[in-house]
Order: structure tokens, then C-alpha cells, then sequence
């Protein structure tokens, strides 16, 4: 089974409530779940859309093919209906539409009517659509009362047990008047966990000890602020809200030299303002994570929507010469685990590092058995308390043979802690000789960057471990490439090539073991492979991109002289499908 | 306890006769008056000549970006509340370039000691106007004269309703002194604003342009009044008042903050095995 159900209306409407509430249905009875969002630069009115696709099996992407449409609007409807499979339904309210569809795919729940029925406040009418799509996929309802219970808890008895009767007014009436109804999804196995790419980011930071979060409001970056502002009082991490973007990384700065691991985040335009304070993280050698969530700009651009055009942006901007490190994950997963080590990469180098990101996998929900806590990384690699009070001797920016100078926390000795965005010396005093200067450019950047560079993880290989077709993506392409990989992979010799490890870029001489495809091959242990080589032997690279440029293919190309045969490009501001992806594929690999 | 000689540090690259040294004469002598150590406070510096003052002292230093001294202090602070930070600025750093930063530690209240350097103009690029200019000051860049109105950093502070608004001289070492003391032992976010004179590129605001007409507010002056703080705010001329000019007893954003309550950030360890309680939200 694998059914798609999108929820579309106006903003405002509670499609988000909705879709939310499916979907954690469907995780917990422990289906796969992929959800996604589509929604205009507006609070109220427009059209806007929540889809949500669950199956037996790992799903990592939306499908163009609807099994159940909940229109709130006409629009939903009018939008939306092609895209119905053949048994599929579209289940409105009358009423609440004006207007009565006759077709056989229609499903008329009186949502409003009901409510005020059974729930006794027609704003139960969100809740009776949710009760009712579970009724039209015969899933039981014991889930949905305990997400009703832990959701209205607050607002007292009453309310709880409105909502429960509307769910349930919904569920019976679908049961009962739904004859063209043929869906049928069984629970699977044990509840799953349900994330999206900013709470995994947000849970990451949480995960690596982050203390200090400052961001200035700009979507797609601004759920990370209200995932830690809302855990703040529990992990112990202060969040503020600056009053612009340089202040923001400017705050995070300060709250770094003073001790603690600090963050902050933003989208293209805001990282923008912040390019000034990054370059000072280089130069004071202050550790620093930054989540940039890309949208399609230039400017101010399609606020709500997806692009990936701010990844040479991040690896070139800011005056100066020093080391930054970038990841930019595929999952939520891998934003979780990736988020954690850019703290610790930060920290243990005393450098900036950036979680690139975008707006499809900031608003996307996964379904994973569990994230391991055992594979954090915690090292507190700062000198503080007794340790640094009973020093021999101390200099913030001291000469040592890996650049790393120690990182003492001022106040908990008699040594000052001096640091200066002005060159300096060991001390961290302002100078100007060049001897000195040669010395600080060789500690901060040449010496540390092989280091960095020594830590940075090749991209994964899925599919064939020797393969004619090699499909590369960086970011947030990675589960539609891989699905795009698993269909062909039934007739053709092909892989997926994923980068989310990219700056500095990965050296080619590791040997990591690739994912071994779902039909076997490879399966069969460690396959050495280095990806430089893997693209040269390959009669068929694609770089699959979501801007207009090829800028991965560039940075490809001018760090390892590699050039791809043809690059796939998207930047209409939306995700890519499988079915469009597909269809190019197809053309590129029907020349070979 | 610390004595002057703890506060000695590099050469002061400044111009002889520097309004800077004044202000660097009454810092030390405050710090020692106060008995704080090096090691107990952070200056969290600018870029300007004023933005050089930690490296010609003692002490925990964030020498960062023009214009963006009070993020960075204001980072500091929420990280460890019981560390003493104070900010230096020029009047371009401050009121220029980081004039937004300005206005929203103000209302935030957070408790950083604010210093700003104002010599009314730029000298570390050499002469150009700045905020605090007087209107019709010719400079290689303002041929025709400044055309902008003087901005007024203390009726400004006051409007914006800041905790702690004074404004010192640093031809007045004795008084500058008692000013950063009671600016440092006020509880809440503090401007003082000092008059310094730019022998160099300054030659309508000399050291006898500020003798002839500043004074000091009088003993039986209420700096708690507003609207009389505000009306002394507004003197600026032939007199120009120096003293404490506003006060006000709100209570300042560390204290509010639920998280740092009990202790500063920076003392909290942290505690991995509640991690698993994140995790569980997410089934």
C-alpha cells in the first residue's frame, strides 16, 4: 500500500492542523510517512496545500498521484482534482463550499454540521475531517482520541471530549456512506518517529549541548527558533530574538567567547547581513553554527518556496581567507546527525560551520524507527573552571602545531582572554608586522584546514557499486533521487552519488562502503570505491540540481577538475517529483 | 583588590594630547577605585580610535566589529551574568554604524556599560563627519558643511526610556571617574556619553570649546524626573550639562529570563541523559 492524501484551503483554514494530526496517526500506527507543504507569503486566504503520502514500505518523497483530497476551498478541488487516482476520492462539506459535486469520486461529510452535532462548537469541524479521512482508510480511531487528549488537555475536559465525539461523528459517517471506499491500511508495527528537517536541526543543537540561539524571524529557518525557544526552560538554552541579522551572529558570537556553544539562523537574505560577523568568527577564532535555509531569491525572491542557489554563496562569502565547514543534509536524519557535528567541528577547530538547508526539507516530515543518541559526539573541548585557573600560562591565540589554540572561558582564571578582529597576536592584541601576520594566516587557515578536510566524509553511494548511470545530488534532492534510482535500477546499471558533506570538499582518496541497494547488489559487503574514480568510469553523469546555474556541478568541477556529462535543473521554486525527475532521466538516458 | 600597575598595558598608539587618554586615565582609576580585577570584567570594543582602549589596559577583551559592540556585549551577558561587561565606542561606531543596536539594547534593557568616545567626528579614517557633528562642519567629505542635524545621544537615550543616561568630559578626569563608577554600579543598561576632543581633526570642538561650557548638573538636580531629564537633555550650546542626566530602576533582561534565574548560562553543565524526553515528542 502507499496512499497520498493532500488537505488543501486557504490559510488559515487548519490544514496544517490536519495534516499534522494524519500524519502522526499514521506514524504512530508505525506506517512510513513522507509529508510536505505547500503554502504562499500570506496568513489568511490564497491556496495553499499539506500532503501527506504513508505506506508499508520507506517513502521519502510526495507523489504526484492523490488517493484522498480533503478540500477545504473550491480551489482544492479546482487545483488539485487531476491529480486523483483512479479510485481515489475528494471529500468535502456542502455547506461549507456552496456547492453540491455529483461525481461518483466525491465524498459530501457534513464537517461543520457535525461538529456542532457532536462536538458542540463548529471549530470541532477540522477534527471531524480527520475523523473522517481515518474512517475512509478504516484506521481505528484509538490513535487520533490520544493525540485529541494530549492536544486539548489544557483547555479542559470538555473540549477533549468534543473533539472526541466529532472525531468519532466524522470516522462513522465515513464508515457508513463512503461505498465507493476500497482503501485499506493496516498498522503496521511499533509507533515510528515523525520529524521534520527544522525540528531535526533544532533537535540536533539540543543534542550537542547548543545553549544560545539568536536569530532574527525569516522563513524557512524560523521553526528552529520556535523548536528551541519552546525547549529553552527544560534543556537550559536562552534564545533571543535580535533585532537584525548582524546582531543575531554578532549575539551568538559574544555568547561564545563567553563560554557557551551558540547558534544562530537564517535564510539566503538574512545570512546576507551576516557575512560580516562570519568573516569575525574566522578571524577571532570564535565557534560558531549557523543553519542557512535557502529559498529562491535573488532578494527577497518566492519566500515560501524551494530553491538550492546559496550553496557557493555560503562556501565563498565573507572578506578574507579562513576555514569554514558546510553540510548540507539530505534527511532529517542526517540534519539531526549533521547538526551535531557541526557543533563539534566548530567547537574542536574554532571555526564557523553552516547547516545548509532549504525550505522543502525544512517543512518536509520523515518517519524514522529512531535517531541514536550513542552516535552524539560530545566533547567539551573548552578550558574552563579549575583546569583553566591552574594553568601554567595562557594565550587565546597561541602558536601551536595544529592551529588550534586553546579556548579558555574568561572569568575562570586570572588569564585574560583577549581576542581581536583586527590581526593580533598570541595574546590576541591588535599588531601589524607582517612576520606575525604570516605566523596567525599559517595557524588559523593552512594548518587547520587539512585537519578539517581530514574529517570530512565522502557522499554516499546507493545502488550499483560499478555503475554505467551515475545520478549526483547534494541537499535535500536526496530522497527523490534515490527513489528516481530504485525504479531504474530494475533495468538499468545505476547509482546515486549523494553529497552532504560539502565543504571543504571531500578528499577522494576515502574509501567508504556504499549503501547497498534494496535488490542485493552489493550487498554482499564493503565495496572500496573512490567517487572521483567512480565518476570518470561512469558513461553517464547527471548532476540533478534545484537552481538554474549547476552550482554544485561547478564547485565539482573547480575543485576536482571534474565536469559532469549533463546536469538536470529546477527552479520554479518547487521540489523536484519523481515522475518529472523520471521523465528527464529518461530523455538523458535514452541517448546512451 | 588591584592597583593601577595591573592595568598597564601596550603603548597607545593615539595622537599626542588625545582626548582618549583622559578616558583611559579615569577607567583605570575606576577599576582600581572599585577594587575589580582584570580577569572580572570584558570590554567588548568597536573598530575607531576609541575601539584600541582595552588593548592600552587589562582585561578580558572582544576587540570585534565596528559598529557592533552591543550585540556581542549583550551575548555575553546572557551568558554569564555575573561577569562585568562593558562596551567602547566612538560616536561613528555607536551612533552610526550601530545606531539600530543602540536603540534595541536600550529597550531590552539588558545591564552593559555602555562608553562611548564622542569626538563629534571620524579620526580614524581621518576627518569625516560623524552622527554628533555640529551642523555646517566643513570636512574633505561634507565640502559644503554638514547638512544633517546634530543627533542628540541623551535625549535619545531618554526617549527610548534607558536605565542609566550620563554624559562625562574627558578634560574632567575626577568627575569622568565618578561618572563610570556610578555607571558600573548602577543596576541596568548605562550610556555615558564622553565629550572628547579630537586635537587633530576636530578644531571646532578643542578642549577649550568643551571648558567654556561644560558644567555640572546641580546637586539638587533630580535625574529621576523625565520630563526634566528630557528638558536637560535638550541643553546644548553655550551650556551643555554633564553628570548623571536620567536614571530609572527597571528591572534588566538577565533577571527575566526564567533559564539563567538561578545561574548564568555558562555555569550550567550539560545534562545528555535528558535527551531521550526530546526524542519521545517526536513519536
Amino acid at each position: 500500500m502507499d496512499y497520498t492524501i493532500k488537505i488543501g484551503g486557504e490559510a488559515g483554514q487548519g490544514i496544517q492542523t490536519i495534516g499534522d494530526t494524519l500524519a502522526r496517526v499514521f506514524s504512530r500506527a508505525g506506517f512510513h510517512v513522507f509529508t510536505h507543504q505547500d503554502y504562499e507569503s500570506r496568513i489568511r486566504g490564497g491556496h495553499n496545500f499539506f500532503q501527506i503520502r504513508f505506506s508499508d514500505s520507506p517513502v521519502m518523497l510526495s507523489r504526484d498521484r492523490i488517493d484522498i483530497i480533503v478540500a477545504l476551498d473550491k480551489e482544492s478541488i479546482s487545483l488539485h482534482e487531476k491529480e486523483l487516482s483512479k479510485d481515489g476520492l475528494i471529500v468535502y462539506d456542502s455547506s461549507s463550499l456552496k456547492k453540491k459535486y455529483e461525481t461518483p469520486n466525491f465524498l459530501d461529510i457534513p464537517f461543520v454540521n457535525l461538529a456542532i452535532e457532536h462536538g458542540g462548537n463548529k471549530i470541532m469541524a477540522n477534527t471531524v475531517a480527520t475523523g473522517a479521512v481515518l474512517g475512509m482508510l478504516k484506521i481505528r480511531l484509538d490513535i487520533l482520541f490520544e493525540i485529541i487528549k494530549n492536544t486539548f488537555k489544557k483547555k479542559g475536559e470538555d473540549i477533549v471530549k468534543g473533539n472526541i465525539n466529532a472525531a468519532m461523528a466524522g470516522h462513522n459517517y465515513a464508515i457508513k456512506e463512503c461505498i465507493q471506499c476500497s482503501f485499506s491500511a493496516t498498522p503496521i508495527s511499533n509507533p515510528k518517529m515523525l520529524i521534520s528537517g527544522v525540528d531535526a536541526i533544532g533537535l540536533g543543537a539540543i543534542s550537542s549541548g547548543c545553549k544560545f540561539y539568536s536569530a532574527y524571524p525569516m522563513t524557512p529557518s524560523t521553526g528552529i527558533m520556535n523548536y528551541l525557544a519552546g525547549k529553552g526552560k527544560d534543556y537550559g538554552i536562552v534564545v533571543e530574538q535580535a533585532e537584525d541579522e548582524i546582531a543575531a551572529i554578532n549575539m551568538a558570537l559574544g555568547a561564545s567567547f563567553a563560554g557557551v556553544r551558540a547558534m544562530t539562523g537564517t535564510a539566503g537574505g538574512g545570512f546576507a547581513l551576516m557575512v560580516e560577523g562570519l568573516s569575525l568568527a574566522g578571524m577571532t577564532e570564535t565557534p560558531i553554527v549557523i543553519a542557512l535555509g535557502q529559498r529562491p531569491a535573488p532578494a527577497t525572491g518566492l519566500p515560501t518556496r524551494t530553491e538550492q542557489a546559496d550553496l557557493l554563496f555560503a562556501t565563498h562569502t565573507a572578506h578574507g581567507e579562513f576555514p569554514r565547514v558546510i553540510f548540507a543534509p539530505g534527511t532529517p536524519e542526517q540534519a539531526f546527525y549533521l547538526t551535531n557535528k557541526a557543533f563539534d567541528m566548530a567547537e574542536k577547530y574554532q571555526v564557523p560551520a553552516i547547516v545548509i538547508f532549504d525550505q522543502y526539507l525544512a517543512d518536509s516530515g520523515w518517519t524514522f524507527e529512531e535517531f541514536d543518541l550513542s552516535k552524539i559526539k560530545f566533547n567539551d573541548y573548552r578550558i574552563r573552571g579549575d583546569e583553566f585557573k591552574n594553568l601554567g600560562g595562557y594565550k587565546r591565540h597561541a602558536f601551536t602545531d595544529t592551529g588550534i589554540s586553546p579556548l579558555g572561558v574568561p572569568g575562570d582564571s586570572k588569564y585574560l582572554v583577549v581576542t581581536d578582529s583586527d590581526e593580533h597576536n598570541e595574546e590576541g592584541h591588535i599588531i601589524e608586522d607582517a612576520e606575525t601576520r604570516i605566523k596567525m594566516v599559517q595557524k588559523r587557515l593552512l594548518k587547520k584546514l587539512p585537519l578539517i578536510k581530514q574529517e570530512i566524509e565522502p557522499p554516499s553511494l546507493y545502488g550499483s557499486s560499478q555503475p554505467e548511470i551515475l545520478i549526483v545530488g547534494w541537499g535535500s534532492t536526496f530522497g527523490v533521487v534515490k527513489e528516481a534510482v530504485d525504479v531504474l535500477s530494475k533495468s538499468k546499471n545505476i547509482a546515486m552519488l549523494h553529497f552532504s558533506e560539502i565543504y571543504p570538499f571531500p578528499l577522494t582518496e576515502k574509501n567508504p562502503s556504499p549503501t547497498p541497494l534494496p535488490q542485493g547488489e552489493g550487498a554482499k559487503g564493503r565495496v572500496e570505491f573512490d567517487y572521483l574514480t567512480l565518476l570518470n568510469k561512469a558513461k553517464l553523469t547527471i548532476c540533478i540540481e534545484n537552481n538554474a546555474s549547476g552550482q554544485f556541478a561547478r564547485l565539482m568541477r573547480a575543485e576536482t577538475g571534474f565536469e559532469f556529462k549533463y546536469r538536470i535543473n529546477k527552479f520554479d521554486g518547487r521540489p523536484f517529483t519523481l515522475e518529472g525527475l523520471s521523465r528527464e532521466l529518461d530523455v538523458h538516458i535514452g541517448r546512451l | 583588590m588591584s592597583t593601577l600597575e595591573d592595568y598597564k598595558g601596550q603603548t597607545p598608539a593615539w595622537c599626542p594630547g588625545c582626548g582618549n587618554f583622559g578616558i583611559l586615565k579615569a577607567f583605570k582609576d575606576t577599576m582600581v577605585e572599585l577594587g575589580i580585577e582584570p580577569h572580572q570584567f570584558t570590554v567588548v570594543s568597536g573598530i575607531g580610535q576609541a575601539g584600541k582602549l582595552p588593548h592600552y589596559l587589562k582585561c578580558n577583551t572582544f576587540n570585534g566589529l565596528h559598529g557592533r559592540t552591543l550585540p556581542v556585549a549583550t551575548g555575553i551577558r546572557l551568558s554569564n551574568h555575573e561577569m562585568l561587561v562593558i562596551a567602547v565606542a566612538g560616536d561613528g561606531d555607536c551612533y552610526g554604524e550601530g545606531g539600530n543596536h543602540l536603540i534595541h539594547a536600550m529597550r531590552r534593557n539588558i545591564n552593559v556599560k555602555l562608553f562611548v568616545h564622542d569626538n563629534q567626528v571620524y579620526g580614524l579614517t581621518k576627518g569625516q563627519a560623524s552622527p554628533t557633528s555640529l551642523e555646517g562642519m566643513v570636512t574633505k567629505n561634507q565640502p559644503f558643511g554638514v547638512f544633517s542635524e546634530q543627533l542628540n545621544p541623551i535625549a535619545l537615550a531618554i526617549a527610548i526610556d534607558c536605565s542609566f543616561v550620563a554624559r562625562g568630559f574627558a578634560g574632567d578626569m575626577g568627575h569622568l571617574k565618578e561618572l563610570m563608577k556610578a555607571s558600573i554600579l548602577h543596576k541596568g543598561f548605562s550610556l555615558l556619553d564622553i565629550l572628547q576632543p579630537c586635537v587633530t581633526f576636530n578644531k571646532i570642538n578643542t578642549y577649550e570649546w568643551y571648558k567654556q561650557r561644560v558644567y555640572h548638573v546641580e546637586p539638587e538636580y533630580n535625574p529621576e524626573d523625565r520630563i526634566e531629564a528630557f528638558k536637560k537633555a535638550l541643553e546644548w550650546g553655550e551650556r551643555i550639562p554633564t553628570g548623571i542626566i536620567y536614571k530609572n530602576h527597571r528591572p534588566i533582561l538577565e533577571e527575566r529570563i526564567p533559564v539563567i534565574k538561578d545561574n548564568p548560562l555558562v555555569r550550567q553543565s550539560f545534562d545528555q541523559s535528558r535527551l531521550e524526553t526530546a526524542l519521545k515528542e517526536f513519536y
